[in-house]
C-alpha cells in the first residue's frame, strides 16, 4: 500500500485518511486548519515548508479559566483602553512557516494588532483589541490552528522579566575604547623622534587615558567584585590576579603619563578587559527555548473549577482552593491537589510524575494525587489538602531546592588561579628586593611590570572558549547544559544512578506476552472487536497487537467502567478486564500489568505489558561500569528486577519503590563516596536531580515539562552518555594544555618584566598574541577532541 | 599641523555617535532574539495575486 502523508503536519496517514481538495489529511483537525489557512489566503504557510503543521488540540473547555477577569489581568503584560499585551509561550513553534503564520495572524482575526515571534524563545506576543476578541479567544484561535498555547502556574501574576543586557554594555564599552585606544598609541609603538609626534604625544596620552576610563571603572567591575567576595570568602579565584592586573595597570600607566615618562599601557589594558568580557560572552550561551529551573509550578494549571453547594461552577485561581471544596475536573486536566475521588470514572496519566505512561484506574473512593492528568470524562473531587501541602508539591519545601550546587564547586580556573596568584607574588617580590638592592630606581618599574605581564588573561580565556565550545558540540549531539560549569562535575563523576521508568524505558508499551490456554481465532475475532469499542489505553495497545484479525459485528457489549469489557457473539460471552472482573484471583497482581481474558469456558489466560526499554541501555552500563559505580532507583515494585539484572552488569545496585523524598535520602548515601550523575524524567525525580552533583533529565520531547536540573537530553542521545562523560574530561585536559601554552607567554613576557625593559610595544603584542592563540588552540581543539572521540565511538 | 585636534575630535566623534547607536539598539532589544528578524526579513518579498496584477498593468509591453 501506498504510504500516506499528511498535507498539513506531515504525519502517516493510515487507514483512516481524508481526501480534500486535492489533498491527504491524517485527521479532521488538520483538515480544518487547511481550510482556514486557505480561506483566509495564508496558503503560502505551505509554500515556505511543505507539511509545517501541527494538528489542532481537541479539548476547549480547559481554557474556562480565562473568563475569569482576575486572572486574564495577571497574565497580560499590558491592559489599558481597551487594548491588550499577552505573551504566551507555544511550544509547537518549529519552523519558518510557524513564523510568517503567527506573525500574520491578523488575517484571521481582524481585532488582533500584532504579532511577533521570538522563534529561540518560542513565544509570541500578540497586542489586540479588546472590542471583538478576547484572550481566551485568541487561545482558542491559536489552540484551532495548532499552536496551542502553554499556560501554567508559573505565567501566573509574574513580572515582566527585565533582560539583562550589561555584559553587551560592558562589551561594547571595552571594544569601543580598545580600537580607539589602539589607533592612539599606534605612532608611539615606533618611536621615532619626530618633531610633530613629541609635540602632539600629551594629546594623545590623554585622549587614551580618557578612554581607558569607562572600562576601568565601568566594563571590569565585575571583576573586582568576584576578586573581592572571593577575598572575603578567604578564596584566591582567578579573578584576584586579574582584578590586581587591571589595577596596576592602570595605575602605572597614569602616573607614565602624568610624569611623562612613557605611553603607558592603555592598550594593552583595554584589549585585556575586551577580550576578558569576549570570553564571557561566548560562555554565555543558553538555550533560550529551554528551562532548567521549573518545579511544579510551571506545570499545574493555573486556575480550576469549584462547585459550590448550591451548585453553581465558578473558575477560581489553585491558590484558593481550601480543604474540603468540590472542583471538577476535565479531561486532559491535571489535578492540582490531593483529593478524594467523589464521581466520575478516573483514568489518571502519572507520567509528569513517575514516567510511567500506563494510566491508572481509580473509582469513587479512591485517593488522587496532584500531578496526574485525567484522560477522559468529567471527574468531582473532595479537597483533602491544599496546593502547596499536597504529597508532591511537598517535596519543594526541601532545603535542597534553594541550593546553589555551582557555588561550592571550585572550578578548575579557579583552583588553578589560586597557585598561580601565589606564583606571581613571590616572582613580584623576589624581583623588586633583587632590584631594591641592586638599582631602588628601577624596583617599582619591576614590581608593576611583573604583576601586569603575569595578568593572566590567556589563563581567564581557556576555559570559557574550550567548555563553551564543548558545550555548543553537545547541544548538537542532542545534550543541552545549563551553564559550562556543569561539563567540569560531569568530569568528575564516581557514581551514576538512573530511573527506570521513562528514563530507561520508553514511554509507549513495550511488547505484550500472553501466558494461558491457546486462543481460537474466532475468540480473537471477537476480542478485537470488543476492544474497538472501549477508548481505555490498555484496550488500544492490545487491539493494535490484533491487527491480522477481522472485525466482527458485537450481539452485545458492556462496559464496566474501572473493571473490563464483556461482549457476546454468535452465543458466545467474553470478558476482558481486571483479574477480579473475569472472575479470578490474580498471582502475582502487584508485579505486573495485565489484561485478563474469560469466556463461557473460564479463565483463558492474560496479557502482560512489559517495559521496553530503550535501546542501548545494556551498551551504556557495561561502558560506564569500567570507570563508576552504578545503581538504578526505581518508583516502581520490584516487577522488573529480573530482567534488570539480566540486562544490565554486574554490581549494578537495584532499588525499587523508592519515594520522592526517598530517592533524595538514596542520593545523599551515594554522594558519601564520591561524586553523583543522577539520570532521570520526572517530577518525582526532581528532588533527587536538585540534590545530585549533576541532573539529567530525560526526555522524548525536550519541550514537554522537564523539572528543574542542569542538563536536558534527547533521549536517542541517552547511549551516548560514556561519549559526553568523555568528552567533558577531555576538555579538561585541553583546558590545562591552554594552561601551559599561557604559561610559556608568561615565562617570555616575566623574562622581560623581571629584567626591567617591558616597553608598552611589547606588551602591546604579547598580550593579544597570547589571547587570540589560546582562543584558537581552545576552540580548534574541542573541535579535533569531539571529532575524534566520534569516529572512535563508531569504531566500537 | 595643528589640524591634527580637528582631525582628532573629528575621528572621535564619528566613533561616538556609532558607539551609542550600538548601545541604542542593546536598549530597544535588538540582540534579544538574533534569529527571528532574519527568517522575517525573508517574508517581505511575498506576491499576492494583486501585486502581481499591478505590475502587469503598469508594464504593458511584457
Amino acid at each position: 500500500m501506498e504510504n500516506r502523508v499528511c498535507y498539513h503536519c506531515g504525519d502517516t496517514c493510515g487507514k483512516h485518511s481524508i481526501y480534500h481538495d486535492g489533498k491527504d489529511f491524517c485527521c479532521h483537525g488538520c483538515k480544518t486548519v487547511y481550510s482556514i489557512f486557505t480561506e483566509n489566503g495564508l496558503d503560502q504557510f505551505y509554500e515556505l515548508e511543505a507539511r509545517a503543521g501541527s494538528s489542532p488540540f481537541e479539548n476547549q473547555e480547559k481554557y474556562e479559566f480565562l473568563d475569569n477577569q482576575e486572572i486574564v489581568s495577571k497574565l497580560v503584560s499590558f491592559n489599558e483602553d481597551e487594548i491588550q499585551v499577552v505573551e504566551l509561550s507555544i511550544p509547537t513553534i518549529h519552523c519558518s512557516s510557524c513564523i510568517w503564520l503567527l506573525e500574520n495572524l491578523n488575517r484571521l482575526h481582524p481585532s488582533i494588532i500584532n504579532s511577533q515571534v521570538d522563534f529561540p524563545k518560542k513565544r509570541i506576543r500578540v497586542t489586540y483589541n479588546l472590542n471583538d476578541i478576547s484572550l481566551k479567544t485568541l487561545v482558542l484561535l491559536l489552540g484551532s490552528i495548532g499552536y496551542e498555547p502553554y499556560i501554567s502556574l508559573e505565567d501566573y501574576g509574574k513580572k515582566a522579566k527585565t533582560v539583562d543586557r550589561s555584559l553587551l554594555y560592558r562589551l561594547g564599552v571595552a571594544g569601543f575604547a580598545f580600537g580607539n585606544v589602539m589607533l592612539l598609541s599606534f605612532p608611539e609603538y615606533f618611536e621615532v623622534e619626530e618633531f610633530w609626534l613629541d609635540q602632539y604625544k600629551v594629546v594623545f596620552r590623554w585622549l587614551m587615558f580618557a578612554f581607558s576610563l569607562p572600562v576601568v571603572f565601568y566594563a571590569a567591575k565585575d571583576y573586582y567584585k568576584s576578586a573581592l567576595s572571593g577575598l572575603r570568602s578567604k578564596i584566591l579565584n582567578i579573578d584576584v590576579p586579574i582584578a590586581l592586573g587591571i589595577t596596576i595597570l592602570f595605575l602605572r600607566s597614569t602616573i607614565d603619563i602624568i610624569g611623562g615618562w612613557g605611553s603607558g599601557f592603555f592598550d594593552s589594558l583595554t584589549g585585556l578587559v575586551f577580550f576578558l568580557l569576549l570570553g564571557r560572552f561566548f560562555q554565555q550561551k543558553t538555550y533560550a527555548f529551554l528551562s532548567f529551573e521549573r518545579d511544579y509550578r510551571s506545570y499545574f494549571p493555573i486556575a480550576v473549577t469549584r462547585v459550590s453547594k448550591e451548585g453553581v461552577e465558578e473558575n477560581i485561581p489553585i491558590h484558593e482552593i481550601n480543604k474540603g471544596d468540590q472542583i471538577l475536573i476535565r479531561s486532559q486536566e491535571i489535578i492540582p491537589v490531593d483529593g478524594i475521588l467523589q464521581r466520575g470514572n478516573a483514568q489518571i496519566d502519572y507520567s509528569f510524575v513517575t514516567g510511567e505512561s500506563r494510566p491508572v484506574a481509580k473509582t469513587a473512593g479512591d485517593i488522587l494525587y496532584a500531578g496526574g492528568k485525567q484522560l477522559t470524562g468529567i471527574l468531582e473531587l473532595a479537597v483533602l489538602k491544599p496546593v502547596s501541602q499536597s504529597y508532591l508539591t511537598q517535596l519543594w519545601s526541601n532545603s535542597v531546592f534553594d541550593k546553589d550546587k555551582s557555588s561550592a564547586f571550585q572550578t578548575l580556573t579557579d583552583s588553578i588561579g589560586k597557585r598561580f596568584t601565589i606564583a606571581v607574588l613571590t616572582i613580584a617580590t623576589l624581583a623588586t628586593t633583587f632590584w631594591l638592592l641592586y638599582d631602588a630606581s628601577l624596583a617599582l618599574n619591576v614590581f608593576t611590570a611583573v604583576l601586569i605581564i603575569a595578568c593572566p588573561c590567556a589563563i581567564a580565556l581557556a576555559a570559557p572558549f574550550t567548555l563553551g565550545n564543548a558545550l555548543r558540540i553537545m547541544g548538537k549531539q542532542g545534550f543541552y547544559l545549563k551553564d559550562t560549569k556543569v561539563i567540569e562535575r560531569l568530569a568528575k563523576i564516581d557514581v551514576a544512578v538512573f530511573d527506570k521508568t521513562g528514563t530507561l524505558t520508553t514511554s509507549d508499551v513495550g511488547h505484550i506476552d500472553y501466558e494461558g490456554m491457546e486462543l481460537t481465532s474466532l475468540e480473537k475475532d471477537i476480542l478485537k472487536s470488543t476492544l474497538r469499542a472501549s477508548n481505555h489505553p490498555l484496550s488500544r495497545s492490545l487491539y493494535g497487537l490484533l491487527q491480522e484479525n477481522d472485525i466482527v459485528t458485537l450481539d452485545e457489549f458492556h462496559e464496566k467502567q474501572g473493571s473490563g469489557l464483556e461482549s457476546r457473539y454468535a452465543e458466545r460471552m467474553l470478558r476482558v478486564g481486571s483479574s477480579s472482573y473475569v472472575g479470578t484471583v490474580s498471582k502475582d497482581f502487584q508485579e505486573d500489568t495485565a489484561v485478563y481474558i474469560s469466556t463461557d469456558e473460564g479463565v483463558k489466560g492474560r496479557f502482560v505489558l512489559k517495559n521496553q526499554y530503550r535501546e542501548g541501555i545494556a551498551h551504556l552500563f557495561s561502558n560506564l561500569k569500567k570507570t563508576m559505580r552504578l545503581a538504578v532507583l526505581s518508583g516502581d515494585n520490584a516487577g522488573e528486577k529480573e530482567t534488570l539484572k539480566k540486562m544490565l552488569p554486574k554490581g549494578t545496585e537495584l532499588l525499587f519503590q523508592r519515594k520522592p523524598e526517598e530517592k533524595l535520602e538514596d542520593i545523599k548515601q551515594f554522594q558519601e563516596n564520591g561524586k553523583v550523575l543522577m539520570v532521570g524524567d520526572g517530577l518525582n525525580d526532581a528532588g533527587a536531580l536538585a540534590q545530585s552533583d549533576v541532573g539529567i533529565a530525560v526526555s522524548d520531547n525536550i519541550n514537554v515539562f522537564l523539572p528543574a536540573c542542569d542538563g536536558i537530553m534527547e533521549a536517542a542521545a541517552l547511549p551516548d552518555l560514556t561519549w559526553f562523560i568523555d568528552l567533558s574530561k577531555r576538555s579538561l585536559g585541553l583546558i590545562k594544555a591552554c594552561f601551559a601554552l599561557s604559561l610559556c607567554y608568561n615565562i617570555v613576557g616575566l623574562y622581560f618584566a623581571v629584567t626591567g625593559q617591558l616597553q608598552p610595544v611589547i606588551a602591546a603584542i604579547l598580550m593579544p598574541l597570547s589571547s587570540i592563540s589560546i582562543v584558537a588552540f581552545a576552540t580548534l581543539g574541542t573541535n579535533y577532541l569531539a571529532r575524534k572521540s566520534r569516529r572512535f565511538k563508531k569504531l566500537i | 599641523m595643528s589640524v591634527i585636534y580637528v582631525l582628532l575630535t573629528i575621528s572621535i566623534c564619528v566613533a561616538i555617535v556609532f558607539f551609542i547607536a550600538f548601545l541604542l539598539s542593546v536598549r530597544a532589544g535588538q540582540y534579544d532574539d538574533a534569529y527571528t528578524p532574519s527568517v522575517r526579513m525573508l517574508f517581505e518579498d511575498e506576491v499576492t495575486p494583486q501585486s502581481s496584477d499591478e505590475v502587469a498593468k503598469s508594464n504593458p509591453k511584457i
